[in-house]
């Protein structure tokens, strides 16, 4: 099936299988890798990218599903302007360890301070809730969204 | 926090939190892990494994499989027998099935292996190869398998007449029995640490590129050790070790789960020798949960032999350890028990006799060093469970029990009665520390009144001793090699250097902690310093990165080498202010004539100088290599204090407070250590609460993805409070002692200790892990509470 899926801004025309999985599209079809695979059954959200702007684990949705939609992945939250606010606070509250979860973790906290300019410890750690970690016990991680929160917040203020 | 830096932040020596420089990359999406690798040609294998736990193998049809679309062979255990290659060394001197020929003997065993164009074409093809199983009953726990008339499940191993692995002991029977005799009081734990995997969140795998014609062998591997995995690649396969190069990418944790070499490892290497083209293999999930390296499974009895009033005088355990099906743990070869005897703790008594057998079982072969220096969790866990049963026997306060016998600061060096040397320590400061932090005496009160309404809260403690980075040479090796490591360091002439090391991150960040070591010891700012790992044709030999060894072991081999480094430099600035070296002088980066600090050569001058300008008879260049060997273990400690709320109606307990204080000895990246202890804190726990890895009785795993297998999301995991005191290791060259795993080593014991003494009035004394809700109801229910 041929599908045209927006991906970080650029349009993607391919011919995919049916039962392509929208993850595998991404690494190996677009081949941007920086969205990754740690399951088989919908459970750690490492290949989670953002559809339309809203969070989705993309091993749980078709390639065919994501035609003529806009999908958002870790390489594409850098701006003109430089890096996203949730990248730079991940690298400064140290929210990364081995960065296999990583830029699924950033793509949810970008999500999530788009809703919502100051979230709570606990409203943090709720929008991550189907995200695991193995490395960071995630105390950082929930610093690192809240002054990526308050970093975007000034900077609109500004 | 405790400042033990020297040099401003602009060089970034010791004890900076400077930040990471793998985030840039790795924040980008720029990471490069296992499966982001493609290469020319490059085809996909998916593993068959079997759906049974024990049957024997009548036969295997493929043909279904060989008519998919895209796949181009089916390797099973009679092709790799052909080769020679049916069955491994495991790092523990047994041998393992890489392809069953005979039997499989746990579910989850490689059967065969298709290779194909495409990954979904591989799996396609893999769902399709029939194998004719003849079942045979499963043995799942060691005590069925030690039983008389157990069906033998090593049938194949030559001389093996029953299911025993190994028997391991050690200590002082005689007086260990002798002091038991003649004590006042006995006080006895039997406990299960159940079975847990590491489950990084990255699975195992690997590209296994041969070259028919040249003979090379390039194979990217998710590798914790790849020097030690090279060296066992060229014995297992034969191949001439020169021409084999592993690279470890970036690594998506570790654990101790990317230790053991796997036969998904091996097979993949065979098709690429045989086809000639690339081959790529990426575990699954449930392939990881089910076969690859899991941690614990120890059925352990202590006891502690007392005074009546709570001095300990000896102690006895006897352990069963469930080894699955092949004795694959990888443990230094003269410590089937690992490094167990440090089960004696934090804690002076002059006696000690521990006892332990390995069982094969119908399981999953493992008993990896989950996060953890070879089965020192399980030690840890064992005596502070035990010190907290002793000090409800004889109704001494848990906190008391344990400054009643602690090792005193001015006994260190300490021998303990099992062998340890303990290099440095003061336990009362610290355990009183954290126990001023969690406001203990309010915690008692606040208990007792609690206790009246009703309410369940419990108080846990756990002080915990460790020992890491094996090792000494004439003490630790793994299937003979031993247990140093190295670093080499090279100065640019501008100054910039490369530091290349024998150890691997899988997420610890040496990229930027061991060039803060060289910071320190050179001057050269540690954002020049250039940080190489994981291509052993491009580092100095090493035995890799698991039981907290980096630091301990190749942070040294850094230190040394850079001090090597400065040493040369030194003359080079004496030669440049023409002055005799003895008479320089050194700040954090500038040599100078002692007295006249006006005047002085940087370290870069002097690497300039070193290709540039020599004084008479000095080699040119600027760099060393240095190949460590530790004198001695280093002993890490930490007190840990977890407040839980119990709710008696349903078992459901909570963490309210975890106050966690670590001494790890010096401090080199305090942000670093602290996410290290973070996460350690996490996976203990989850071990304590919820991730188990358990079977039925036809041994079918229950666990094998991460909905069964429960992993804390943030939603469930605590807050931590951290803490530090700082007693600096004598014999290691910066005096860093580790801090990899110290947090899920100690605390399992803390947060099933703090849920036991909720219900220690009701006469509750142990629980096992996981320490789930229905547990703690069945335990308050049989107390009668
Ligand atoms: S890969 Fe685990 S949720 Fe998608
Ligand atoms: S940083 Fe390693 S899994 Fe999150």
């Amino acid at each position: 099936m041929e599908i045209t899926v927006n991906i970080n801004g650029t349009d993607h025309t391919a011919d995919v299988e049916p039962r392509r999985l929208l993850v595998d599209h991404i690494r190996t079809g677009v081949g941007l890798t920086g969205t990754h695979i740690g399951c088989d059954t919908t459970s750690c959200g490492v290949c989670t990218v953002l559809v339309d702007g809203t969070p989705v684990k993309s091993c749980t949705m078709l390639a065919v599903q994501a035609d003529g939609r806009e999908v958002t992945t870790v390489e594409g939250l850098k701006s003109a302007d430089g890096l996203h606010p949730v990248q730079q606070a991940f690298s400064d509250e140290h929210g990364l360890q081995c960065g296999f979860c990583t830029p699924a973790m950033m793509l949810v906290g970008a999500a999530l301070i788009e809703e919502n300019p100051a979230p709570s410890d606990d409203e943090v750690r709720w929008a991550i809730s189907g995200n695991l970690c193995r490395c960071t016990g995630y105390m950082n991680i929930v610093k690192a969204i809240q002054a990526a929160a308050a970093a975007a917040s000034s900077d609109g203020d500004g | 926090m405790t400042d033990t830096t020297t040099t401003p932040p602009e060089i970034g020596g010791i004890g900076h939190s400077v930040k990471r420089v793998e985030d840039a990359r790795l924040i980008e999406g720029q990471g490069n892990f296992l499966d982001d690798i493609a290469l020319p040609g490059m085809l996909h294998m998916a593993l068959v494994r079997s759906p049974v736990a024990h049957a024997r193998i009548n036969g295997i049809d493929s043909d279904a499989a060989m008519a998919v679309d895209g796949v181009l062979a089916v390797v099973t255990g009679e092709l790799m027998a052909a080769h020679n290659l049916a069955w491994m060394p495991t790092l523990s001197g047994d041998t393992q099935a890489v392809l069953a020929t005979d039997k499989v003997r746990y579910q989850g065993q490689e059967v065969a292996a298709v290779i194909a164009t495409d990954p979904y074409a591989a799996a396609d093809g893999a769902e399709l190869v029939e194998v004719d199983y003849d079942m045979l009953d499963a043995i799942t726990n060691p005590q069925q398998s030690l039983a008389e008339g157990a069906e033998l499940i090593r049938d194949e191993k030559e001389g093996q007449t029953d299911n025993l692995a190994y028997t391991w002991e050690t200590g002082d029977e005689a007086a260990t029995e002798a002091a038991f005799a003649g004590a006042d009081r006995v006080v006895s734990l039997t406990t299960h640490y159940p079975r847990s995997h590491p489950s990084p969140l990255e699975t195992c795998g690997i590209v296994a590129d041969v070259n028919s014609v040249t003979g090379q062998a390039t194979i990217y591997m998710t590798s914790q050790a790849p020097h030690a995995h090279r060296t066992l690649f060229a014995l297992v396969a034969g191949l001439p070790e020169q021409n084999i190069r592993i690279v470890s990418p970036d690594i998506g944790g570790g654990f101790g789960n990317k230790v053991p070499i796997y036969p998904g490892y091996v097979v993949a290497t065979a098709a690429s020798l045989l086809i000639g083209q690339p081959v790529k293999w990426v575990e699954t999930r449930t392939g990881n949960l089910i076969s690859t390296g899991f941690g614990r499974d120890y059925y352990m009895t202590g006891e502690l032999a007392l005074s009546n009033d709570g001095r300990i005088q000896a102690m006895r355990v006897d352990m069963l350890s469930d080894q699955g099906a092949f004795y694959s743990d990888a443990q230094p070869t003269r410590y089937r028990a690992g490094l167990f005897h440090v089960c004696t703790g934090s804690y002076d008594f002059p006696h000690a006799h521990i006892k332990c057998r390995g069982a094969f079982t119908n399981k999953a072969p493992g008993g990896v060093a989950y996060r953890c220096s070879f089965r020192i969790t399980e030690a840890s866990y064992l005596i502070e469970r035990l010190i907290q049963t002793a000090a409800y026997e004889l109704g001494i306060d848990p906190a008391e029990m344990r400054l009643r016998n602690f090792i005193q600061p001015e006994q260190f060096p300490y021998e303990t009665a099992t062998g340890f040397v303990y290099d440095s320590g003061d336990y009362p400061t610290a355990l009183r520390k954290a126990l001023d932090a969690a406001g203990y005496d309010e915690l008692r009160a606040e208990q007792a009144a609690a206790r009246e309404e009703g309410r369940l809260v419990g108080i846990g403690i756990a002080h915990f001793t460790e020992a890491v980075g094996a090792g000494p040479a004439h003490t630790y090796d793994i299937a003979g090699l031993k247990m140093i490591d190295s670093a080499e360091l090279r100065v640019h002439p501008t100054g910039k250097a490369i530091l290349k090391l024998g150890v691997k991150t899988q997420g610890q960040g040496h990229e930027t902690t061991f060039a803060q070591i060289v910071a320190e010891e050179t001057g050269i700012p540690s954002t020049d310093i250039k940080v190489i790992h994981g291509d052993t044709d491009d580092t100095p030999y090493g035995l890799g990165t698991y039981a907290s060894r980096s630091t301990p072991v190749g942070g040294a081999a850094t230190a040394m080498v850079a001090r090597k480094i400065a040493d040369k430099a030194r003359h080079i600035a004496a030669h440049l202010l023409e002055a005799a070296p003895e008479d320089i002088d050194r700040d954090a980066d500038k040599f100078f004539v002692k007295g006249s600090p006006d005047k002085s050569v940087t370290i870069q001058d002097a690497a300039f100088a070193a290709y540039t300008n020599l004084p008479e008879g000095m080699e040119y260049g600027l760099e060393d290599v240095t190949y460590y060997n530790p004198p001695n273990l280093t002993f890490p400690y930490g007190s840990y204090v977890v407040v839980v709320d119990v709710d008696a109606d349903t078992g459901v307990w909570k963490v309210r407070r975890m106050v966690a204080l670590d001494d790890c000895g010096v401090r080199i990246n305090p942000m670093i250590v602290e996410g290290q202890i973070h996460g350690g804190l996490t996976e203990g726990f989850a071990m304590s609460s919820m991730q188990w890895i358990t079977f039925d009785d036809d041994g079918n795993c229950i666990g094998s993805n991460f909905m069964d297998y429960l992993i804390p999301t943030a939603w469930e995991t605590p807050r931590f409070e951290l803490l530090e005191t700082v007693t600096p290791s004598p014999h290691h060259p910066i005096g860093a002692k580790g801090i990899g795993e110290s947090a899920t080593v100690g605390s399992p014991a803390a947060f099933v200790n703090a849920v036991v003494d909720a219900l220690a009035h009701l006469g509750v004394r142990n629980i096992d892990m996981p320490v789930l809700p229905d547990r703690v109801w069945e335990a308050i229910d049989s107390a009668g509470g």
